[in-house]
């Protein structure tokens, strides 16, 4: 009975795609559904905006995705497409951010604090391997004062 | 000298935290940034809500241009300031966003009507040209027909008073 309800639990990642795989968007080509399940996974929903069209059922998602449909019966490029919904809803739409002078630090960020980090790492590591400096002659002096104390006592 | 490097870390975490502690601070995340502003008001053509009639234009001087419904909540509670503004003289033009025609005539009857004529868009199909996400959203659009500026969520006093001067300056 357990291992029923478990292998039943397995199958719910398959209704989560059903909004997008289903019913209401039938493609004659299964390249053009891949395509679609693409484009819907690519695009952010912008009222839900933790979530792609695939996996929003906000109306604005599901008018988004019926749109995103239309325009590929239309025969649009994936590009036309993005590029449709961007000039209405802006980059947010874009779960992959284009390329730009405001987005050098989305792009680059994380490589240049890993790089700082690093050169950080490396230098605290090397200030600790030099060799210690040798003894003044007072250190000197002092360290034989104590080396006879020991010997005497 | 090296023990200095040791602090650098900590100066790290202050800059990210207080840049983060700006961010926080001014980023409403509820509003995004609109790309249409500085472009012409999407073309349509739709049907008014009172009359039923075919329209295409807005009015050809500066309008507010405000996206509602009546499944908004919000969209009630903004609806007093917008009968306020209607009676100062400012020109507003309502978009009926995927909404009842004769649900929408009920509710301007009951709660007032502070608009020049509305647009009747029940599959929503102007809404998306103009990248609305959720009701209300308010547009600036002066004579020449190009947006200027778009406000997320309802009207009111406060942000009123941010927009009404550059709505007064709208030729």
């Amino acid at each position: 009975m357990k291992h029923i309800f478990l292998t039943l639990c397995l199958w719910f990642p398959l209704a989560a795609l059903a909004t997008v795989d289903g019913y209401k968007y039938p493609f004659d080509d299964p390249q053009d559904a891949a395509r679609f399940e693409q484009l819907a996974q690519d695009l952010r929903c912008p009222k839900c905006q933790n979530q792609n069209l695939a996996d929003s059922n906000a109306p604005v998602a599901v008018d988004l995705r019926d749109k995103v449909y239309e325009l590929m019966q239309e025969g649009q490029s994936d590009d036309e497409i993005v590029g449709y919904l961007v000039d209405r809803y802006g980059d947010f739409v874009r779960y992959n951010p284009p390329f730009r002078a405001e987005t050098v630090l989305l792009w680059f960020g994380p490589a240049l604090v890993f790089v700082f980090g690093l050169l950080l790492l490396v230098l605290i590591r090397r200030g600790q391997k030099q060799p210690p400096k040798p003894l003044s002659a007072e250190e000197q002096a002092r360290l034989q004062a104590l080396k006879n104390k020991a010997k005497s006592s | 000298m090296n023990r200095a490097f040791l602090f650098i870390p900590l100066l790290g975490f202050i800059a990210m935290g207080i840049l983060f502690w700006i961010g926080l601070g001014q980023e409403d995340k509820t509003s995004l940034p609109s790309p249409l502003i500085g472009k012409p008001f999407p073309t349509f053509i739709l049907n008014t809500v009172e009359s039923g009639e075919s329209t295409n234009h807005l009015p050809q001087e500066p309008v507010l241009v405000n996206v509602w419904a009546t499944w908004c909540p919000t969209c009630k509670a903004e609806h007093a300031f917008l009968n306020e503004l209607a009676k100062e003289g400012v020109k507003i033009v309502g978009i009926n966003y995927k909404d009842d025609d004769f649900k929408a005539r009920q509710w301007l009857q009951a709660y007032g009507n502070p608009y020049l004529f509305n647009i009747a868009d029940p599959d929503g199909k102007l809404g998306l040209e103009l990248g609305v996400y959720g009701a209300p959203e308010t547009f600036l659009v002066d004579s020449k027909g190009i947006i200027r500026a778009k406000h997320i969520g309802d009207l009111n006093a406060q942000v009123w008073a941010r927009l009404q001067p550059q709505f007064e300056a709208m030729q």
